[in-house]
């Protein structure tokens, strides 16, 4: 057993004592455990990008980086190319950050701004709140049965109307980037109104005082000082939205059409890394899983980049204000 | 007095005060109240698809809703009835485990980041990769247990699936526990310290009771979340028509139920997705609103 140093530390006729060799054992136990406990946060996310990494590295040596930037995906004949997946996850991922960020960043105004009163503003955010509990799958069947229908009108009468614009030149057939967009943009929601929220909750009280002293209307105020000194950690709440669009899985894989093209359509299905990764895994032989582990290695790369990215800017936002 | 008396109205005084109210007539004032009105629309959209997703969820799965979704087995292609009792037990069983996995861990790492070494470089290094964590996307912690757990038993199973869903869940359970024991009042702490409790007995004795809503509140926020994955199982539980035997065989889950039905051509199966669904949500709401009941600031 290891020695307890504080059993020197005894005074002979003190009526305190030191820690029993139990409690002394335990203690250097628990820290131990504490210690191992954080480590495993290190050494889980090592595992991960090692574990990925070499199951990947087959087929990074062989299809080398010619893999990012083609565009077939055949198992057939062993060819495989990731670019038309790269450019609908961007794509999707930037569609849903133009709804999703415009959305989010309005709905933080709103709770933040005094447009409710503090009881219904609770309530509110509790609705926002729960957006983001409703499981992927379920916006996914959501997406199939209420916003294809409800999109179709629409999409036929702009690709009818405007269609020599290449973002109306196809219709919408059912599975599409536009719906996958928009569910996209509900799902990521939540992310941005919430950090928006508190970067807008942390603007000092005596520049609200300050603006509104000055005569300002509430919307020059919230545009002209508030916005902007929440600038940075609304800029982070947009990245860490964009970084949950880009990994965002199964509603993409019900929705998106799985389709290996590169378009600027929104009506047209494409596809995405993730979801291509969800529905080609589960059937895939030992070739083509090699080649799905290089795709992940490819999302991996790109949503850490990103959530990297997001959360030094929130950083740099928090120790700014 | 030279100044004109204001507040009784006094007509001498009227020409020289400035009538500080707007009326919409200013071009400001417009422009203030028109962006107000779109902020209002544009928040009141924002909380349309919840209500729908939740209208659709009742009229659809309430319609189908019965005792025999939880004592059946899903049906095969042209079968009627058939129920989901095996992917509700799929579901729970691989969220405990991996809640068996990540909760101990999570909170082992938060009293590190927390109370034992908040400045140490691995606190600083652990937490930010927490965070990294959060935004990890849920498929890759699908492939990584495929990797690392289906490869080397040579087999799906539920214990692949909850290891998956429990990447997931650590991130969640290390930063909101270390969030609400770093809430424990210092004085606390230091009275026990002073009382000639070792720090491990500080930790057990003190923080973790005082904390313990707090991480309560996580804990139940990432079981939520856990229970609505899908990705992470696609391929490491992969699916089952039977009841689970045992944790080392193929399992089945809600989430992945609704993901296979949604995609069938049978009205059937189409109505299970719907019904599997409202259980499913009715599952992550009751977590989520625990969490909520939980975590709430007693006045």
């Amino acid at each position: 057993m290891a020695p307890n140093p504080f059993a020197a530390a005894v005074d002979a006729g003190s009526i305190s004592g030191p820690p029993a060799a139990y409690d002394y054992l335990s203690d250097r136990v628990f820290r131990i455990l504490a210690y191992a406990g954080a480590g495993a946060v290190v050494v889980l996310v090592a595992y991960i990008v090692w574990e990925i990494g070499g199951q990947a590295a087959p087929a990074v040596a062989k299809y080398g980086i010619g893999f990012l930037t083609s565009t077939t995906w055949d198992v057939g004949n062993e060819k495989f190319g990731i670019l038309p997946q790269i450019w609908g996850t961007l794509y999707s991922s930037l569609l849903a950050l133009l709804i999703g960020g415009f959305f989010g960043l309005f709905v933080a105004i709103f709770l933040t701004q005094g447009f409710l009163p503090p009881k219904l503003a609770i309530v509110f955010r509790t609705i926002v709140e729960l957006l983001a509990a409703i499981p992927s799958v379920v916006y996914g069947l959501w997406g199939i049965y209420v916003v294809i229908p409800a999109l179709r009108p629409i999409a036929d009468w702009l690709h009818e109307t405007l269609g020599f614009i290449p973002f109306f030149s196809t219709s919408l057939s059912g599975p599409g980037l536009m719906p996958a967009a928009l569910v996209l943009a509900i799902m990521i929601l939540p992310t941005v109104a919430a950090i928006s929220q508190d970067a807008l909750h942390l603007v000092p009280f005596k520049v609200k005082e300050a603006a509104y002293g000055m005569g300002t209307t509430r919307w020059e105020a919230i545009l002209k000082v508030f916005l902007p000194t929440a600038s940075r950690g609304i800029f982070g709440s947009m990245v860490l939205g964009f970084g949950r669009a880009l990994g965002e899985t199964m509603a993409l894989a019900m929705l998106i059409g799985n389709a290996n093209q590169i378009t600027l359509s929104l009506f047209s299905p494409a596809n995405t890394l993730a979801s291509l990764l969800a529905s080609n895994f589960p059937e895939a032989g030992a070739v083509e899983i090699r080649a799905l582990m290089y795709a992940a290695i490819a999302l991996l790369a790109i949503t850490l980049i990103v959530n990297v990215v997001g959360l030094f800017v929130m950083t740099v936002a928090v120790k700014k204000q | 007095m030279s100044q004109p008396n204001i507040a009784h109205g006094d007509d001498r005084g009227r020409g020289f005060v400035p009538d500080l109210r707007r009326t919409l007539n200013n071009r400001r004032a417009l422009r203030s109240a028109a962006l107000s009105a779109l902020t209002w629309v544009v928040a009141l959209i924002a909380a349309v698809p919840l209500f729908s997703v939740l209208y659709m969820l009742i009229v659809e799965g309430g319609a189908r809703f019965g005792l025999d979704l939880f004592t059946e087995l899903p049906p095969a292609g042209f079968e009627m009835g058939g129920g989901f009792g095996n992917a509700i037990v799929g579901t729970l069983v691989m969220v405990s485990i991996a809640a068996a996995i990540s909760v101990p861990v999570g909170i082992l790492g938060a009293a590190y980041l927390s109370e034992l070494h908040p400045d140490h470089k691995l606190a600083a290094v652990s937490r930010f990769l927490a965070k990294v964590l959060t935004g990890f996307p849920s498929i890759l912690a699908g492939v990584f247990a495929y990797a690392a757990v289906v490869v080397l038993m040579g087999t799906y199973s539920a214990l692949a699936g909850g290891i998956a869903l429990s990447v997931l869940m650590l991130p969640t359970v290390v930063l909101t526990a270390e969030e609400s024991m770093k809430m424990v009042p210092q004085r606390m702490k230091d009275a026990a310290h002073g009382m000639g409790c070792t720090r491990s007995q500080v930790i057990w004795k003190v923080v973790l009771p005082t904390a313990l809503p707090g991480i309560l509140t996580g804990v139940m926020l990432a079981v939520a979340g856990a229970a609505g994955e899908s990705a992470p199982l696609l391929f490491t539980a992969l699916f089952s028509n039977y009841w689970l035997q045992s944790i080392h065989e193929p399992t089945a889950s809600l989430s992945i139920l609704i993901y296979n039905f949604s995609g069938m051509p049978f009205e059937n199966q189409i109505e299970l997705a719907w019904a599997a669904s409202l259980v499913l949500v009715m599952i992550v709401l009751f977590f989520n609103i625990l969490s909520r009941l939980i975590g709430r600031p007693k006045v």
